[in-house]
């Protein structure tokens, strides 16, 4: 799985340079040195965010899916914080485009799982004991499944919310009227209206970092690998194999949605 | 069949209603967005808003661009596959120089307890300490080097 | 906002959809539901209502022109709702809440009403000077013709604008159901049953409606009640009611009986968070009270006075059941969570924008343009323009 981005990076220029003068030398001459001019420019625009001066992303040559690790989690968090300084989400009281549940289920009565997530895994779970031993305990990252046939999509009235040709849900805020008809119909959640804009919000897989070749905030941050992005339409993607050789799941998978978030070791009792 | 005066009023009203279908249609012209319907039933220029918004995690590899010392520490360590920014934070505008203040280093406990405090909901692979069996106070980079943590 | 018990998803602790969205449906409930009503006296030939039949087209159109303004009180961006118009997306119902309204609004409502009263408003024009006079001109769009043969016309079109108007009642309140029964995520809501359950309670409010207000208007200008007319009405209120009572039961009985996923949380909440409003208000006060007592002259003599008092109590009482219906269906399927494992409030506010005093302006404005309609058209079948 891609833990590298194949960013639209400056080739670096071998430069030997000793420890000590490095970063006076860096800070004087500035990243010039380092990144050739076109690199240093591009790179300027990958940060600034401005699509025409970034390198060519084609559309019609990605199709994106997540694989969740539950297996890997280990519920510090640190998504949930990536996301929301990433995507500029508030803070208060308590949206998230991006969460962790901790489940704490007793094998003999899956269907009752204890089930927290306090301010979304932000700050990661407090210490919790559990009653007994054989008592099953782990930790689910959610977010959007980019459903390819969306829930969300098929009720909005406007067309403000829409799949992508790359299989990325996403919304248009200058057409969204707010009305939650989207927010009612996802059967997982993972929208809400943000109280700055009136309009409906959620995960994008970052698709401001997709397009530039870049890692969704998430993916970036997790320190154990538990989200893995990927594109299926590139044939050499790793996604592929993983996809075979271990047993996956979606979430409510009765839904037919078509989610594209694929869990690996999905416990029966996740909701 | 009625003559055609007892029915002139509703001549009328069908003008009125094929006046207002006229002005709908024409209005539509003028309201709707040019790029609408290219790809689906959505604005084609929403793909480029969404891909317009400002980044700010730069990803591993801008950070070992120039501090490749840390990062040869770091390759053969435990925390290799972290990433800098996970404990750092978001660092996009630092490694563009656009922000010239330094970035606040992270403190050096519950940066590190948030990954490591023994959690039964934890993988049991997964390094972690309880704290009162393992050292209950003071920072745990008083032994453990952060880009090399292990002893 | 509002305590959490057990787990609900983050995003998920906050109503999306108040009260404002609870009245929507009972408003346009109410003019489907009158519009049958008045349907009743021109298509099926119960001539025994006709004192209510422009009574009851004037009322739907009072509460129609008042249906989008809690949609639009309740919209993120209100100033945006014109992009259903320009570009519906047609898998949505929603989307065709604009054209659904227009067509309904313009050419069943309006074009009904206009053709039942345009003899009185040549008449009102021939009679009136000044800003009236022009009033009346252009609301009869210049036409004097009162001929036998043209009020002929009228009367043959107007059969047919009612016939369509039936299916376009049954559509305009339909929607709204399939917005709910529509949703495979909200277990409560998702059923086939609930456009057919919104229409029949619409029917139902709607009867009740027209008939209160009949009896209301009637007590204040001081004006006999025609007896038979409400009898024959509140006899098809209760008919009414009785599908509908049945059809909300079959629902019941089915999901008691298939006790899917969804059941325990369902079940769960009804006996705690929507016990008042399911239990008390919409099944007992507001249906088996009711129908019983509609019931009661149908099975026992009693005097016109005592009949009209039940007929009075028992439509007050349909109104709050059919109102507690929608209240239960839109909040109540907010109130627990997808997980099935959590609940929350809704915490009702007053003076907001989404708040319970908005609503009650919002309940209390069509009966304030109703009194407009009734002075600029009179609605009595013994009155004709005075100085005809």
């Amino acid at each position: 799985m891609h833990r590298v981005p194949h960013a639209a990076r400056a080739e670096a220029v071998g430069d030997a340079v000793t420890e000590t003068g490095r970063r006076e030398f860096l800070l004087q001459t500035g990243r010039l040195l380092i990144l050739s001019g076109a690199a240093s420019a591009a790179w300027d625009a990958v940060v600034a965010g401005e699509p025409s001066r970034s390198p060519n992303y084609a559309v019609s040559e990605h199709w994106w899916a997540m694989v969740i690790d539950v297996e890997k989690c280990i519920g510090c968090g640190s998504c949930v914080r990536a996301c929301k300084a990433e995507n500029n989400v508030p803070l208060e009281p308590y949206y998230f485009r991006t969460w962790v549940e901790r489940y704490i289920v007793d094998p003999e009565d899956p269907e009752h799982p204890i089930v927290d997530s306090p301010n979304g895994a932000y700050d990661g779970f407090p210490e919790r004991s559990v009653k007994r031993a054989n008592i099953k305990t782990f930790f689910v990252p959610k977010l959007c499944n980019h459903c390819s046939h969306s829930p969300c999509t098929q009720v909005c009235p406007v067309g403000a919310t829409f799949e992508s040709p790359d299989g990325v849900v996403l919304i248009d805020k200058e057409r969204c009227l707010g009305c939650r008809y989207c927010v009612q119909a996802c059967p997982y959640g993972c929208r809400f209206i943000d109280p700055r804009t009136s309009t409906a919000d959620k995960c994008t897989l970052c698709y401001h970092r997709l397009t530039k070749g870049l890692l969704p905030a998430c993916v970036e941050v997790c320190p154990v690998g538990a989200r893995q992005i990927g594109n299926l339409k590139d044939p050499n993607d790793p996604m592929h194999e993983y996809l075979r050789t271990h047993k996956v799941q979606v979430l409510k998978p009765q839904m037919a949605t078509g989610a594209k978030n694929y869990y690996n070791g999905l416990d029966g009792s996740v909701r | 069949m009625s003559d055609r005066h007892d029915r002139a009023h509703l001549y009328r009203v069908a003008a009125l209603f094929a006046v207002g279908l006229l002005l709908f249609f024409v209005a539509r012209t003028f309201f709707i967005p040019k790029d609408f319907g290219v790809y689906g039933h959505y604005r084609a220029g929403a793909l480029d808003d969404a891909r317009a918004r400002p980044i700010a995690y730069a990803g591993q590899a801008a950070c070992v661009e120039c501090h490749s010392d840390v990062g040869d520490l770091r390759k053969t360590s435990s925390h290799a596959h972290v990433s800098c920014e996970t404990c750092h934070g978001p660092l996009a505008k630092h490694a563009s120089g656009d922000d010239p203040a330094k970035p606040v280093r992270p403190d050096g406990r519950t940066t590190c307890t948030r990954c490591h405090l023994k959690s039964p909901s934890k993988p049991a692979a997964f390094p972690q300490i309880a704290l009162h069996e393992h050292a209950d106070e003071g920072p745990c980079i008083a032994c453990h080097t952060p880009h090399a943590p292990k002893l | 906002m509002g305590t959490v018990q057990g787990y609900m998803y983050p995003n998920e602790m906050e109503l999306q959809w108040s009260i404002l969205i609870v009245l929507y449906p009972f408003i346009t409930g109410l003019v489907a539901g009158a519009f049958i009503l008045a349907s009743l006296e021109r298509v099926f030939n119960v001539h025994v209502v006709k004192p209510t039949y422009r009574l009851a087209l004037l009322t739907a159109l009072a509460f129609l022109l008042v249906a989008p303004l809690p949609l639009q009180l309740h919209l993120g961006h209100p100033e945006r709702s014109f992009e259903m118009y320009l570009t519906p997306h047609t898998t949505s119902a929603m989307a065709m809440f604009g054209f659904v309204y227009l067509w309904y609004l313009m050419v069943v409502l309006v074009l009904e009403i206009w053709l039942d009263y345009r003899r009185d408003l040549v008449l009102a024009w021939k009679a009136s000077r000044g800003i009236m006079r022009a009033f009346y001109v252009v609301l009869t769009l210049g036409s004097d013709n009162i001929s036998p043969g043209a009020l002929a016309v009228d009367d043959k079109f107007g059969r047919f604008i009612t016939i369509i108007g039936i299916p376009s009642a049954f559509l305009l309140h339909g929607y709204v159901g399939f917005i709910f029964g529509s949703i495979k995520a909200n277990p409560w809501w998702s059923t086939p049953l609930m456009p057919i359950v919104f229409l029949f309670s619409a029917i139902v409010s709607g009867i009740a409606l027209v008939m209160l207000t009949y009896m209301g208007l009637s007590k204040l200008t001081r004006r006999t009640i025609d007896i038979p007319c409400v009898d024959t009405i509140s006899r098809y209120l209760m008919y009414a009611f009785i599908v509908d009572f049945s059809l909300e039961l079959v629902d019941l009985i089915h999901r008691i009986y298939e006790a899917d996923e969804s059941f325990k949380a369902l079940d769960f909440m009804v006996h705690t968070r929507l016990y008042t409003s399911q239990i008390v208000l919409q099944m007992l006060v507001g249906t088996v009270l009711p129908i019983a007592m509609l019931a009661t002259p149908q099975l026992v003599q009693m005097p016109a006075k005592w009949r009209l008092r039940i007929y009075a109590v028992a439509g007050c009482l349909t109104l709050v059941g059919i109102f507690a219906m929608r209240w239960n269906v839109v909040i109540g399927g907010q109130l627990f969570s997808k997980s099935f494992l959590g609940y929350t409030t809704y915490k009702l506010q007053f003076a907001t924008r989404e708040g319970l005093g908005a609503s009650i302006a919002l309940l209390l404005l069509p009966f304030a343009i109703l009194a407009a309609l009734v002075r600029l058209l009179p609605p009595w079948p013994d009155e004709s323009w005075k100085n005809a």
